[in-house]
């Protein structure tokens, strides 16, 4: 069976991104069906429906008084904090930043570590959906023990936060990750990422694993599932000695290749980050936090969400309830 | 030449042979393997080669400041080194962009720093900055050395023959071209200097604007490199002086000189350092102070204790303090625990950021050698970073042989032009 979904364009990537190649459509291999390789998603909610979108330029009329809001508390701020001029500097970018305004969408998470039970299945799910070799993780879950040994556990799913101020953007010296201006989804260039591996050193959570090219004994096999490329980007790239991603640093893309040639995700249709579809406890959930709509907006309305290592301003768009 | 000092230069020979032919293996399993014999993970992602390279940089940037107090400042005490000092910052530059060039993923792109610039990212200015200071270092050591190259390649036989080429078809051997000479290398190296201190400060820099590892996050980091650089850069001139140009028995002077500076430029450092370290601890803020309890108390707490500590700064400072430092022998051991210490240093400001979680339970998140906090650098990295060293004395050796040095100098273009006479 192939789908048809799974493929996303070159142009995904953005247009600095624009030198990556092109999907090889007429490969003789057979696209491996994502959605087969993760659990049919539980209901759940439904309100996320992403047909309740208003118009473009609704969406923006709204998105600028939320820029006004913030633009206001930013000055506020400044004043307030004696007003140093270091406070000015800092306060400036925020209010200036033009890329959260002209984004069509914020997509992010909010992971909910009481309904986590630790299984792990979102690793597993992200595995499979993009094919990583070992020691290549974009979504960890990472135990928290507590002192004391009756108190139960925190298990913490970890993602890329696709944070709105990413520190691992700015120190890459080749200009091969960035923040994508249509959905903020932080990328790769495979193809231009040297591999100096400064973004790892500079990403605070963690979030960037390097291929060493390392595979899983199946994958080393000439097995089926070894000729199937990982669908990742939509780029579909054999795995071969030397060749990108071997080399490169790789990350969590909030499984990109899933969207529509909109930049939409469909949950109904399965087209939906492989973690948060798999999450057994419903743990995960993803969504645009541009739409006030959406599962994650009404969840931040409702709910007390804290974002990891606030005082670094990376601005996470990934939020845990804890 | 004295038998001791012909004795040093042939244990220097002999070392770096076998370091180089060692290497050889390493560089087989580099080129054939790529990272996969290679420890480092991505918790740890920056090891040995990274903690190679800030050091040969380090060296590089040092020796070539010492140097400019002899093409810029006029001190004479320096100026018997001059060329020596010129040449030594050349092969460490070398030795530290081989170092650097191994670690990428994707050896073959490095020239995407130039195609896709990131103005934002201070790696990318420091590896322009690097250009810039290589093609400089270059044209000042042809200038210091164009005239002897002249003169001795109108001398022919093999070495004339090799001088020719050196000399790009330069004929002029006038004193009023050697005068030109000596200003080109004098604006040469004052120029050299904002650049060694921009490049070597954002090797600094480079970790110092990295919020998420609080051990390197600190405005004191760009100004310790370079004092660091100007240490050991120090010391290991002192090294090459005992061993070069007739060694310490020449240099005796020169060497006892430097052995003051650098004990100067030591003490400076360790003010800094112990600055740092008590600032950071008396907060005991936990992510802060993870970085420096597993330095002090972590498994490789003697790096910090013995190698860096004890014999490098310790020792070396009671030899350079002592009643030893009118000995050149003394001065020239202390230089080499200097210069050999400073590599644990570099090693310290590495690798202990990374071997700190920066999510609690990240390393046992994933059971994969790649996810760990704990790394000691694999066999292959330690003989490619062997291989390097031997390449760098090698050619160190080679050149010093080859090219007109200060001890062999028809001419020193640095302050005023003396009368050429021709040695055989």
């Amino acid at each position: 069976m192939r789908s048809t979904g799974t493929t996303g364009t070159p142009e995904d990537l953005g247009t600095v991104g624009a030198g990556l190649s092109a999907l090889p459509a007429a490969a003789g291999w057979v696209k491996c069906d994502a959605m087969k390789l993760t659990p049919e998603p539980a209901v759940a909610g439904g309100t996320d429906d992403v047909s309740h979108l208003a118009a473009d330029g609704q969406v923006s009329r709204r998105q600028l008084l939320d820029r006004l809001v913030v633009a206001g508390a930013g000055a506020l701020a400044a004043t307030v904090a004696a007003g140093g001029v270091i406070d000015v500097i800092a306060a400036a970018p925020a209010a200036a930043a033009p890329a959260a305004t002209r984004r069509k969408f914020r997509y992010g998470m909010v992971i909910d570590t009481r309904r986590c039970v630790g299984c792990r299945a979102c690793v597993v799910a992200c595995k499979a959906e993009n094919k990583t070799p070992p020691g290549v993780s974009y979504n960890v879950v990472v135990e928290q023990a507590e002192e004391d040994a009756d108190d139960k556990p925190l298990f913490l799913a970890k993602p890329c936060f696709h944070c709105e101020q990413p520190p691992c953007v700015d120190v890459c010296p080749v200009s091969a990750t960035f923040k994508r201006e249509r959905d903020g989804i932080v990328v790769i260039d495979y193809d231009r990422c040297i591999g100096c591996r400064y973004c790892i050193a500079a990403c605070p959570y963690g979030a960037r694993t390097f291929d060493f090219g390392e595979n899983y004994p199946a994958v080393a096999e000439t097995t089926a599932y070894a000729a199937a490329p990982s669908a990742e980007y939509g780029q579909f790239r054999p795995r071969r000695e030397e060749a990108s991603p071997i080399g490169n640093v790789r990350k969590c893309t909030f499984c990109l290749h899933l969207q529509d040639e909109n930049g939409r995700y469909d949950r109904a249709s399965g087209r939906w980050p492989a973690c948060a579809k798999t999450c057994t406890g419903h743990a995960i959930h993803f969504g645009d936090f541009n739409d006030r709509d959406s599962e994650v907006s009404q969840l931040l309305r409702e709910r007390q969400a804290v974002r990891l290592k606030e005082e670094l301003g990376t601005e996470p768009n990934v939020y845990y309830l804890f | 030449m004295d038998q001791r000092v012909r004795n040093l230069k042939r244990l220097f020979w002999g070392v770096g042979s076998v370091l180089f032919v060692v290497g050889l293996v390493g560089w087989y399993l580099r080129l054939a393997h790529g990272h996969l014999d290679a420890n480092y993970g991505s918790i740890v992602t920056w090891g040995l080669w990274v903690s190679a390279y800030i050091y040969f940089i380090g060296l590089s940037a040092g020796s070539f400041l010492i140097s400019s107090l002899v093409y810029v400042f006029n001190v004479k005490r320096f100026e018997s080194i001059g060329r020596l000092s010129l040449f030594t910052a050349v092969v460490t530059l070398g030795m530290a962009l081989l170092s650097i060039w191994v670690d990428l993923g994707h050896m073959e792109r490095f020239w995407h720093v130039i195609r896709y610039p990131n103005f934002r990212s201070p790696m990318a200015w420091m590896i322009w900055l690097y250009g810039i200071y290589f093609v400089l270092l270059l044209a000042e050591l042809w200038f210091v050395l164009r005239r002897d190259l002249v003169l001795v390649a109108a001398e022919g036989g093999r070495r004339g023959r090799l001088y020719r080429i050196l000399t790009v078809g330069s004929r002029d051997t006038s004193e009023d071209r050697a005068a030109r000479d000596a200003k080109v290398v004098r604006v040469l190296a004052t120029v050299g200097v904002p650049i060694a201190i921009m490049f070597h400060g954002g090797v600094g820099t480079l970790f110092g604007v990295v919020a998420a590892r609080p051990s390197w996050n600190s405005g004191l980091f760009p100004i310790l490199f370079l004092l660091s650089a100007l240490v050991s850069g120090g010391a290991l001139l002192i090294v090459v002086s005992a061993i070069f140009q007739d060694g310490w028995r020449r240099n005796r002077d020169t060497i006892l000189a430097l052995g003051r500076l650098v004990l100067g430029l030591l003490l400076l450092d360790l003010l800094f350092q112990l600055s740092e370290i008590l600032v950071t601890s008396y907060g005991q803020v936990p992510g802060h102070i993870a970085a420096l309890k597993l330095m002090t108390g972590g498994p490789y707490w003697w790096v910090f204790w013995v190698w860096q500590l004890a014999l490098g700064a310790l020792v070396p400072v009671t030899l350079l303090a002592s009643r030893t430092r009118t000995d050149p022998r003394w001065v020239s051991l202390a230089g080499l625990l200097i210069a050999v210490g400073f590599l644990g240093v570099r090693l310290n400001v590495v690798i202990p950021a990374f071997a700190t979680e920066e999510i609690e339970g990240l390393a046992s998140a994933v059971a994969s050698r790649r996810m760990s906090a704990h790394y000691f650098p694999s066999v292959s990295e330690w003989l490619l970073t062997a291989g390097i060293v031997g390449l760098g004395l090698l050619l160190f050796g080679l050149g010093e042989r080859l090219l007109p040095n200060d001890a062999t100098t028809h001419l020193m273009p640095a302050v005023t032009p003396r009368s050429p006479k021709p040695t055989p």
